[in-house]
């Protein structure tokens, strides 16, 4: 699963009033390469939750985002959306879980 | 046509190992899968702009829906409660990510960040109630409050459908105006028995031009509401087993007098909801009958 696909989810078990961001359980991740589309980006950007992101990247062992929410200047800068993309696109927990925020409840997650 | 798979098992019984990987060999349903999804991301209508957008495949299945999706350069998230068929889209490498979730309970998704959603030949098997537990008319409105939700102002949903009868679709499209959808049912080929395909196509957020309902493949010219009122005069026979009680509801209705059912028509319009045109047969009295 991608951190694209992470930013998005929320827990939505009964009872649940914020089930944002799950937290992750990383057993394994791996890094697939995909093509690079800044279009994408740019249209992606203003929906991401950033430190939700960052924090996840860093559970996978990348660090390489800004910390605070860059503002959308930083969508000209070829190497901040190459990180970007990396971290949105091309990491994926592998093996491991999502974690409801609130209840604990465990989302296994395997392969891709 | 051998009996309907929803009234055979549970989706995720019905899909196991041996049943998606038939389903997901034959040439046949690949090809009309493919049709189907092309058709459904037509009726989206993404600007055109060459953007990649962030997609919903709602009961994904093997991924024979989403393929459509990529091969169109966009992103998705695919969600199907059949472990087996999912399974089958792993093993397919398909783009998407995927989750095992029942759409009856609710998308877990974060409000409006999702550009478009295409569901393909799935949305019928709410119509079930598989488990004791199950209530279709909650799993329904569960299902399209989180899909409205989910979407971006302005976004569409575009669901294809196979209702088992006319009371089907109106109770799934009920829902879907209820949760605050615009929009309507688009109808291919509506005069033919085999090639006829039913599309939901939802816009969120509120009336404007771009809710204006597309027209539906080779309809002959003929106004497709025209043919809704048709089908409106047909549901007092078309039954179904598991809504009757509903429907007695329904028919209680008509017995306010053509006044207020043209009162309440004129109000659904104001609203942007699709409304048969009046004549001389709404709200008629029936024959005793029916
Ligand atoms: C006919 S298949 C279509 C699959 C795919 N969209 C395609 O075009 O090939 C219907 C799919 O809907 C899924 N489905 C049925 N009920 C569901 C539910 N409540 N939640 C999620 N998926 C469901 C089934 O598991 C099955 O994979």
């Amino acid at each position: 699963m991608r951190l694209l696909t992470h930013n998005m989810l929320s827990s939505n078990i009964k009872g649940v009033s914020n089930g944002f961001p799950l937290r992750l359980d990383v057993e394994n991740s791996v890094s697939k390469e995909v093509e690079f589309n800044p279009d994408f980006l740019r249209n992606m950007f203003s929906k991401i939750d950033w430190k939700a992101l960052v924090d996840a990247a860093r559970s996978m062992g990348y660090a390489e985002l800004p910390e605070e929410a860059p503002d959308s200047s930083m969508l000209d800068s070829d190497e901040f959306l190459k990180k970007f993309h990396h971290a949105l696109l091309e990491l994926h927990l592998d093996e491991g879980a999502l974690i409801c925020p609130e209840t604990g409840r465990r989302f296994p997650v395997n392969k891709a | 046509m051998s009996s309907r798979p929803e009234l055979q098992a549970p989706p995720e019984i019905f899909y196991n190992d041996a049943e998606s990987r038939k389903y997901t060999s034959s040439s046949r349903i690949m090809e009309i899968q493919a049709k189907l999804s092309e058709r459904a991301l037509e009726l989206l209508a993404l600007p055109d702009d060459g953007v990649p957008r962030l997609m919903l495949d709602i009961g994904c299945g093997s991924g024979l829906s989403g393929e459509t999706l990529s091969d169109s350069g966009h992103q998705w998230i695919g969600l199907d409660i059949s472990q087996s068929m999912l399974n089958v889209a792993l093993e397919r490498e398909v783009e998407g990510d995927l989750l095992l979730a029942d759409m009856g309970q609710g998308l877990g998704l974060r409000p409006g960040v999702i550009d478009g959603a295409i569901s393909i030949s799935a949305v019928q098997w709410l119509c079930n109630a598989d488990k004791k537990s199950h209530e279709p008319r909650l799993r329904l409105k569960a299902f399209f409050g989180s899909l409205y939700r989910c979407l971006a102002r302005g976004a569409r949903a575009v669901l294809q459908v196979y209702p088992e009868n006319i009371a089907q679709r109106e109770l799934i499209l009920g829902f879907a105006m209820r949760a605050g959808f615009a929009g309507g049912v688009v109808v291919d080929y509506p005069h033919s028995s085999k090639s006829r395909k039913e599309y939901l196509v939802l816009t969120c957020g509120p009336p404007s031009v771009s809710t204006a309902l597309p027209s539906g493949k080779n309809e002959d010219g003929e106004d497709w509401s025209d043919e809704d009122s048709e089908d409106e005069e047909n549901q007092t026979v078309c039954i179904s087993e598991r809504h009757r009680p509903r429907k007695k509801l329904k028919l209680t209705k008509k017995t306010k007098g053509r006044q207020w059912v043209l009162n309440k028509k004129e109000q659904k319009r104001r609203k942007g909801d699709v409304v048969p045109a009046d004549s001389k047969y709404t709200a008629r009295k029936r024959k005793a009958r029916f």
